[in-house]
């Protein structure tokens, strides 16, 4: 370590002059080394970068400025039903008990937030644009096609009358992380069309005998 | 022969170079790490693969574990034009300094009438305070008019910023500018609650709204 030499009394006037000079140019950096890493430390604990993430969603505008329409066309749709960590959800139209379709009346299925249950739902449903997706990404890679060529496409793809459009409805006990993990999977399966409405009183009646 | 000196090895080390990492890292920390401010709650946000950053111009609505409704806006100029309307509209008087202390603040959840001591509370206090939230139900909709004046204000501090942006010779998208409406919900939070905070942005046909979320590594 090195040390300031202390003043001794005058002393070493002829023996520690080469001594005095050499010791007085260091300074010990201890303290001030542990003072900087303890500092450093202590940064690098607090400090966050990432700036939240957002994802952004558009709910459809509000039923009185739009034509009601009872059942709009939907050909190609699938409805999920949330309630408190479970999903159900039926495909195409909806038929109530007393309004039955062509194959009776609507009868809920059941599905979990797993990679196996809704993810792979979504992507059998949802092949069209994941087929599509695909080859757009090949051609990107190839660079046959530029990058605002290939955004344009997919939302294309997402658009097309064959791409699965998701209703999202939920009941009263499904917590906000089922709805943005619902959500979450939707754009993890590129579903272009995602529309969360309310539920019916009917549909509500179907989830709460599924729970019990 | 001559013996070998054996040259004396002094055991301290020059630490100098050292020293010169350990503070050049820590002045770039120290410029580098962003303080949040504190909140009155804590929000525990879901996850998701998005990976947009959050907006610069943002309407923040928090709706916590219990369905508490707390506000919040970036643009401080935009609050403080904000304050004035809303207490011009229920006639709640705020000195300056409130004001100004208003215009640095991060979210609140109380009722107009409580908001003057609200403000001139320490942030601790705040912290411990029971309130309600902001309300909003349909006899007495505080939030829908903190949503709608505060679109109104950042609207203009926006288009203020965009001219800026402009005057310096940047060819600016406008919609950057816009304001961007934000919700900060609780995982464990019912979905009704936001549903029904939901519902006061569509009342003012504000259809397009950001969940923020941490992230998350998207499956291959």
């Amino acid at each position: 370590m090195a040390e300031i030499a202390e003043g001794g009394g005058g002393g070493g006037h002829n023996k520690g002059k080469k001594r005095a000079k050499k010791s007085s140019t260091r300074v010990d950096m201890t303290p001030m080394v542990d003072l900087a890493f303890l500092l450093l430390t202590f940064f690098v604990l607090t400090s966050t970068f990432s700036k939240p993430k957002v994802m952004s969603l558009v709910y459809p505008a509000k039923p009185e400025d739009i034509v009601p329409e009872e059942q709009p066309k939907i050909n190609n749709a699938i409805t999920f039903l949330l309630s408190e960590d479970k999903i159900f959800y039926y495909s195409g139209q909806y038929y109530p008990k007393n309004a039955p379709g062509p194959k009776g009346p609507t009868v809920l299925e059941e599905t979990d937030f797993s990679a196996k249950g809704i993810r792979k739902l979504l992507a059998d449903r949802n092949a069209y644009v994941l087929k599509g997706k695909e080859g757009l990404d090949k051609k990107l890679k190839s660079k046959q096609i530029q990058d605002s060529t290939y955004l344009r496409m997919l939302i294309d793809f997402k658009k097309d009358p064959d791409a699965l459009k998701v209703l999202v409805k939920t009941d009263d006990k499904a917590t906000c992380k089922n709805f943005i993990d619902l959500i979450d999977e939707l754009k993890i399966a590129e579903i272009g069309v995602i529309a969360p409405v309310d539920i019916l009183a009917s549909e509500l009646e179907l989830v709460k005998e599924k729970v019990k | 022969m001559p013996k070998i000196k054996m040259p004396k090895s002094s055991p301290s080390i020059d630490m100098t170079p050292m020293v010169d990492l350990a503070f050049l890292l820590v002045t770039f920390f120290m410029l580098a790490a962003s303080f949040r401010s504190s909140e009155p709650v804590e929000v525990d946000v879901p996850s998701s693969i998005s990976d947009k950053i959050i907006p610069e111009n943002v309407v923040l609505v928090t709706i916590d574990r219990g369905g508490r409704v707390f506000f919040n806006m970036s643009d401080p100029e935009a609050r403080r034009e904000l304050l004035m309307n809303m207490a011009g509209k229920y006639k709640v008087g705020f000195s300056d300094e409130q004001i100004s202390k208003f215009t640095f603040m991060s979210s609140f959840g109380c009722t107009m009438q409580e908001l003057p001591a609200y403000i001139d509370m320490p942030a601790e206090a705040r912290k411990n305070l029971n309130t309600k939230g902001i309300p909003f139900d349909s006899t007495n909709n505080q939030l829908r008019d903190w949503i709608n004046f505060g679109n109104m204000a950042a609207l203009n501090s926006g288009r203020t910023s965009f001219e800026e942006a402009k005057m310096k010779g940047d060819s600016p998208d406008p919609n950057d500018f816009k304001p961007k409406f934000t919700l900060r919900v609780d995982n464990k939070a019912l979905y009704v609650h936001a549903q029904n905070v939901i519902n006061v942005f569509r009342d003012l046909d504000l259809n397009n709204l950001n969940f923020i979320t941490s992230m998350e590594m998207a499956p291959l």
